[in-house]
């Protein structure tokens, strides 16, 4: 099918017009980080006042403000994010391969309350989440709240089913007689599945794995309530709303923030783009 | 070879009742108040030893079950522990005049009568189905025609795909106050010269929600473009060609053999957009925060203009304190987007039978 030479004109620049579009905010951000605060308010689209030393002086105002603490709060999420992740990794494949090879009555069950709770919105349980994380970490004496490892525990709670669900349906497709061999070769069946079956995993795990990663980054409702506002720790999203509350109309320390939080994201985005994109439909349509 | 099981048996053993031993002396810890600062970790290692010891149990038939356990463990603990239990637990509360941390009596369907006494609180709710069915349309259209052009044979495709699906990497309390700039710095001075408009579109209820509407579909299209370039992919070549030499032109062809060729993508593109703007809560609170007033609906002045049902929750429980209420109107959201689903996917899957 060729295209006539003007239709394809009028398509491409209709495009480009989406494109503009779409980046235009991007353009905002990284064009205001170079201008102070005045320039920013007589001339937030142009390049006039734009300048280098303004773009290192906003960045260290934000990276060295004590109530944003850039760094602090960027490690805690990177630590956050990794963490779950890997823990989701090795359960949920643990978890959908017992599910996924042991037909019994209860594993069943277990997989359809997986599925159907992926319909529960998270409103429904924070309120009870956060005063039974409260009341169960003071009773056996462990922080659940405010404390990385309660968050991990809750993502990895809030991520298990749809993890299950996309790692099921991948396992059901690994021949069994591969299993089979490995028993009869006398392979144990937890050797079998970190030896056989997990590295078979691989491509379906890199797409679970994007999903999961691009919510727990920038989720900001569970960090808010579990971790408090103004707590000791804080996720990226979490000290972003704080800083913006203390500094309202600031624009200039505003956007510097928004760059550091988007930064993060369009590097990773650049290096796998074509996983990301892939990983993001591969999850939608399972 | 008999000596090294044995070993491996007492080993088990040793670990069995060190870790029952364990848990049982942190849950006496637990009972008793003693408020000492080891239970809490007595109650992992004892958990722990427990596992490895169940791990290490010198048996043959039963080990293929015990490592089923094992595996399913972790997961379906923290399942229960984030999901289950606080959901069953939120229902009972939200018969219930409980305040966040204890309750005191059951009050029956009281918070459920209370909040359809608020205006605010319908129209939140009326609002949000607003918002629901003109993303539902438009971001599936956006969506869909980005996607032809995605996949038509064009130069730098690869680069709008790109471009258009960047938004949706960003968290949406950012992009909130990216796009707050955007309206209130940016905007404002092009509209007051081009029609004298002083004030912001977030300054005004209406244009403030056609202002979330357009941001939400600047997320999010790009997404569901991805999703349509996928299954338009999918649609056999052969076909197409065979559709051009009966001479059929390009509307006939969108709509008689692609649009009913990927009927099962519609479906899934139509719930995702159902499903999230449903949930939609970041933007709404970083764009207007709910602001915006209304000067009668129902009787009274209301200054929730641009309050989507998810934040209207958060408000009622986190900045009014109300939690019982804040549940009982959560459980309610619950069932709503559960019907919802339901219906919509029973819609999309008849149609794409009769397709």
């Amino acid at each position: 099918m060729e295209m006539k030479k003007s239709k394809k004109i009028i398509l491409t620049v209709l495009g480009i017009i989406v494109a503009v579009y779409t980046l235009f905010p991007f353009y905002l951000v990284v064009m205001n980080t170079f201008k102070n605060a005045n320039g920013i308010v007589a001339n937030p689209v142009g390049l006039e006042g734009v300048s280098f030393s303004q773009l290192m002086s906003n960045l260290s105002a934000v990276v060295n403000n004590s109530n944003f603490n850039f760094w602090y709060a960027f490690g805690t999420s990177v630590i956050i994010t990794v963490i779950s992740l890997a823990v989701l990794a090795l359960f949920g494949g643990m978890a959908a391969w017992v599910i996924c090879r042991n037909k019994t009555k209860w594993s069943t069950v277990i997989y359809m309350i997986f599925i159907a709770s992926m319909i529960i919105p998270f409103q429904v349980v924070m309120l009870p989440l956060i005063s039974t994380f409260r009341d169960v970490g003071n009773f056996v004496g462990l922080p659940l709240l405010q404390s990385i490892p309660g968050i991990v525990f809750a993502y990895c709670g809030f991520g298990g089913a749809m993890t299950v669900f996309i790692l099921t349906g991948f396992i059901k497709g690994i021949p069994y007689e591969l299993e089979e061999a490995a028993a009869i070769d006398g392979c144990s069946p937890e050797g079998t599945f970190f030896r056989i079956i997990f590295p078979l995993l691989t491509p379906v795990i890199t797409t679970v794995t994007i999903l999961n990663g691009m919510w727990i980054w920038n989720d900001y409702l569970l960090p808010s309530l579990m971790l408090g506002q103004n707590g000791k720790v804080k996720t990226l999203p979490v000290a972003v709303q704080a800083f913006v509350g203390s500094y309202v109309k600031q624009w200039d320390l505003i956007l510097t923030a928004a760059l550091l939080a988007i930064i993060p994201m369009v590097i990773i985005f650049l290096v796998a783009q074509k996983q990301i994109m892939n990983g993001m439909v591969e999850g939608a349509i399972k | 070879m008999s000596e090294n099981s044995t070993s491996k048996k007492m080993l088990s053993l040793v670990l069995l009742a060190a870790g029952a031993a364990g848990l049982a002396v942190a849950l006496f810890l637990d009972f008793s108040g003693s408020g000492s600062p080891i239970r809490g970790t007595l109650l992992i290692a004892g958990a722990v030893a427990l596992l490895v010891g169940m791990y290490l149990f010198p048996t043959v038939e039963h080990h293929r079950s015990i490592i089923n356990f094992i595996f399913l463990f972790p997961l379906l603990f923290t399942f229960a522990v984030t999901v289950i239990i606080p959901l069953l637990l939120g229902i009972f509360y939200s018969f219930t005049d409980w305040n966040g941390i204890k309750f005191s009596g059951f009050i029956g369907f009281a918070n459920y009568t209370a909040m359809f006494k608020e205006p605010a609180f319908i129209w939140s709710v009326l609002l949000t189905f607003l918002f629901v069915v003109f993303n539902m349309i438009l971001v599936n259209l956006v969506g869909f025609m980005l996607a032809l052009l995605c996949t038509s044979k064009l130069k730098g495709v690869n680069f709008f795909r790109a471009a258009y699906f960047l938004p949706n990497l960003i968290g949406g309390i950012v992009l909130g106050y990216i796009w707050q700039f955007a309206f209130n710095n940016v905007l404002v001075q092009v509209t007051s010269k081009l029609m004298g408009m002083q004030n912001s579109v977030l300054a005004n209820t209406k244009t403030a929600f056609i202002a979330i509407i357009v941001v939400y579909i600047w997320q999010y299209a790009g997404y569901i473009m991805l999703i349509y370039v996928t299954g338009l992919t999918t649609v056999p070549k052969d076909v197409l060609e065979a559709s051009q030499i009966d001479g059929a032109n390009a509307l006939t062809t969108l709509f008689k053999i692609k649009i009913p060729m990927i009927a099962s993508t519609i479906t899934i593109c139509t719930f995702l957009t159902l499903t999230s703007a449903f949930k939609q809560f970041d933007v709404n609170m970083a764009l207007t925060n709910g602001t915006g007033s209304v000067a009668d609906f129902m009787g009274s002045y209301l200054t929730n203009g641009t309050q989507m049902l998810a934040l209207n929750i958060y408000n009622t429980a986190i900045s009014k304190n109300n939690y019982a209420l804040g549940q009982a109107k959560a459980v309610l959201f619950f069932i709503i987007l559960a019907t919802v689903s339901i219906i919509q996917v029973r819609i999309s899957n008849k149609k794409e039978v009769e397709m």
